[in-house]
């Protein structure tokens, strides 16, 4: 798989696979500048990973891509947020559409209260699948792509809620695959988890990286480590707005990184 | 050592305390009801439900006084119950923050402490005088459906709120338009706090005097009403009329019709509550 | 300050290298000295401390195993353990080198020498120098006087082909030198494999800085 490269000096190096892209992104949250002069492109079909402090904007920065920001009030974003080559900022663009190619998981699992097989089929059904058949057809791909339809399958009836949280994360990751999205963003997937359960979704999502593009953020670097093809690293300036510090393949990142802040940040020197 | 001995000195006068206030609150409740039991079970009969008055009420039935209480109870729901749960969801998912909303939040908490009977005397001019409906059902029911409609639309945007945002995240997330998040995820969740509430709201009218009292209730009406411009009996002001205005009336009959409200109003708080259970074990 | 144990770990973990480094200085000039003076007592010692060379070894490699195993190290961190790894490998090569050549000392015994030993001492001292600025290198982690000692070991190149020409000729001259004078080429043999170990530390040490592996110097053996 070709890498696509970080901007430098705010130019395009590699314009391959490049599936989405941030070019001098702001974002503010009323007069609070939540991201400075964010420029990048994360390729297609591989797992980016977003580190950094807490509070330097990293999931803000991943709701930049499917408008999630905007469910806060004030929030606004200057600069250019394309994906396939298409601004998505642009207002004949159908927000509602978007997030169906642009699927999130997010930190705590939040299945809906309905029986496994409802959470699964919601997505569809609301996009106007009605057949019984389809609907179960969907269901069962949607839960082995994540790797939970053996656990499950003879309990579709069963409340999401009921699940273990390991397998929760998992049914939110098979709600989200239903409506075959192109792009997964997760937001701290398995924080909530335990290890053998972390371990089980990373797995999913190396298998997934082969189909889907993946950007997930993580506080934990390890995982980071383990699981991305490319890394980026967002640190807070003076005024708390986050800025991209350095963006480059996971393995440059984590054996020689170019930025002091980088390795000061990955070897622990500083929190 | 000391210090653990007075802590639990006072823990113990603070149990005691709070035993003795809520022995206070129950009992006179306990014994009023066991009072009205005993004074007015003598006059439930099957011929008392189910019979309409005669000799002026003192004898005979009461059932254009239950059937009356029941229609009003219907027409109150048909009319509160989707204006108030519709105007609740969009004061919670879609009205915006900005202080015409907050105005309009504050009203309403407002009108749900507005005494009854200027609800009855706003229904008199508005409904039997001005839109000309008479001194019927109708207006009646919409005198009533006003003041419920208050307490409806506060609980129902309770209930909404109350839903947890992740649910709403997690449907948006997937492209999922925001009514439809509603309709299929929030709404459900929320609807035994509506529902719960709009019990309540119904419960509270089905006990309502001053407003009926205005509007269109009358006393002795051997006949059944047949449309909603007909005039009705009901179960409170008749009570109110029979311990009051009527000259002989049996104590023991006067006693029943309050058993008789009592239980109507009584089986609709237990409704509410049996819901609000079944929802809690529902494992929401 | 976060990780500062770590850190601390980290710093000890080279000084520990540096120790090694020194044992195994001491080993090169001892064994010489034995070569040179006939000190068998000497030639015997250098064996045996041979053994807390490699004992030292394997305490290090310890220490290092441990301080990946619990703290993940990354970046830099990881590259100066790396490149521990790496270079107490070359200086146990060296270590053995050197009892290599007390044990040529041992079985020379008071045989009468063939000629008074110059060239041999002269490697001796440019392969402890160079070996000691490879170790000052590491420790200051400093890239440029690691890269500056590589093309020294050319100088040991050609006094090995120097002695290497000389004993040649003294094995054709004279057939019964032929024992001695392949001991002594022995001698020097080691002394230039030692020579090519210091370019093998000084590379570690670019890598531990740059995190680049940079072929510097190939030996011309």
């Amino acid at each position: 798989m070709t890498t696509s490269y970080t901007l430098q000096n705010n130019k395009i190096t590699h314009m391959n696979d490049i599936k989405l892209m941030a070019e001098r992104v702001n974002l503010y949250y009323g007069t609070f500048q939540a991201l400075r002069n964010i420029s990048l492109g994360i390729p297609e079909r591989a797992i980016t990973a977003v580190i950094g402090p807490s509070g330097c904007g990293k999931s803000s920065f991943l709701r930049l891509f499917n408008r999630m920001n905007e469910l806060i009030p004030y929030a606004r974003v200057e600069g250019r947020v394309e994906i396939g080559g298409v601004s998505i900022y642009e207002k004949s663009v159908n927000v509602v559409e978007l997030r169906k190619r642009v699927g999130m998981v997010f930190q705590k699992p939040n299945p809906f209260p309905m029986s496994v097989f409802d959470n699964v089929a919601f997505g569809p059904r609301r996009h106007g699948v009605s057949s019984r058949s389809q609907l179960e057809d969907i269901v069962q791909r949607s839960l082995r792509q994540a790797a939970l339809w053996d656990e499950v399958k003879d309990k579709l009836g069963q409340s999401g809620l009921a699940l273990s949280g390991g397998q929760q994360q998992r049914l939110c990751i098979a709600r989200v695959l239903a409506v075959e999205p192109e792009v997964i963003l997760m937001d701290e997937p398995c924080s909530a988890l335990d290890p053998i359960a972390t371990l089980k979704i990373e797995e999913l999502m190396r298998n997934l990286s082969e189909e889907y593009t993946i950007i997930i953020v993580t506080h934990n670097m390890q995982q980071a480590a383990r699981v991305s093809d490319m890394s980026a690293f967002l640190m807070m300036d003076r005024d708390r707005a986050g800025i991209l510090i350095e963006y480059a393949p996971t393995r440059e990142v984590f054996s020689r990184p170019k930025d002091r802040r980088t390795e000061d940040y990955i070897t622990g020197r500083f929190g | 050592m000391s210090n653990i001995a007075a802590r639990q000195t006072s823990q113990r006068y603070a149990y005691g305390a709070l035993i003795a206030a809520t022995a206070i609150v129950v009992i006179p409740i306990l014994c009023i009801i066991v009072y009205m039991i005993v004074s007015g079970a003598g006059a439930i009969n099957w011929e008392f439900l189910t019979q309409p008055p005669s000799q002026a009420g003192k004898a005979g039935g009461i059932l254009p006084a239950i059937l009356g209480t029941f229609y009003l109870m219907l027409g109150t729901l048909i009319f509160a119950l989707p204006i108030g749960v519709l105007a609740g969801i969009y004061l919670s998912e879609y009205a915006g923050d900005n202080w015409l909303t907050r105005l309009i939040n504050l009203a309403i908490i407002n009108l749900a402490g507005v005494p009854s009977i200027v609800f009855g005397l706003f229904g008199l001019g508005l409904f039997v005088l001005a839109f000309k409906f008479g001194m019927s059902l109708l207006a009646a029911s919409l005198t009533l459906a006003c003041q419920a409609l208050a307490m409806i639309i506060t609980t129902s945007r309770e209930a909404i709120l109350a839903v947890p945002g992740e649910y709403r995240e997690g449907s948006l997330a997937i492209g999922v338009s925001k009514w439809q998040t509603i309709r299929y995820v929030v709404l459900p969740q929320a609807m035994p706090g509506i529902i719960t509430g709009a019990i309540l709201a119904l419960s509270r009218a089905a006990g309502e005097t001053a407003p009926i009292l205005v509007v269109g209730a009358a006393f002795f009406l051997p006949r059944l009403p047949t449309s909603p411009f007909d005039q009705f009996m009901a179960l409170p002001y008749h009570l109110y009329t029979v311990s009051a205005h009527v000259p002989g009336m049996p104590k023991v009959t006067i006693w029943g019709v309050a058993l008789v409200l009592l239980c109507v109003v009584l089986s609709f708080n237990i409704l509410a509550t049996v819901i609000r259970l079944r929802s809690r074990q529902r494992g929401i | 300050m976060p990780r500062e144990t770590f850190h601390k770990n980290l710093r000890e973990l080279q000084d520990d290298v540096l120790i090694m480094g020194s044992m195994v200085e001491k080993a090169l000039d001892r064994a010489m000295q034995a070569l040179k003076q006939r000190d068998l007592e000497l030639a015997k010692q250098v064996v045996t401390d041979d053994n807390n060379i490699d004992k030292k070894r394997f305490e290090i490699e310890e220490k290092a195993i441990q301080l990946m195993v619990c703290q993940a190290p990354m970046a830099s961190d990881l590259r100066i353990i790396v490149a521990t790894l790496s270079v107490i490998t070359d200086l146990e090569r060296i270590a053995d080198h050197a009892a290599g050549n007390a044990k040529i000392a041992i079985m020379i015994g008071d045989e009468p020498p063939l000629k008074p030993l110059i060239d041999l001492p002269r490697m001796t001292e440019k392969a402890i120098d160079m070996l000691h600025r490879s170790l000052d290198a590491f420790i200051n982690h400093d890239a440029d006087a690691a890269r500056k000692i590589v093309p020294e070991d050319d100088e040991i190149d050609n006094l090995y082909n120097q002695v290497f020409r000389e004993l040649l000729v003294f094995m054709m001259e004279d057939p019964r030198t032929v024992t001695r004078a392949t001991r002594l080429l022995w001698v020097a043999h080691n002394l230039e494999r030692t020579g090519d170990r210091v370019t093998n530390i000084c590379e570690r040490v670019v890598f531990m800085v740059t995190g680049k592996m940079e072929e510097m110097g190939v030996s011309t053996y």
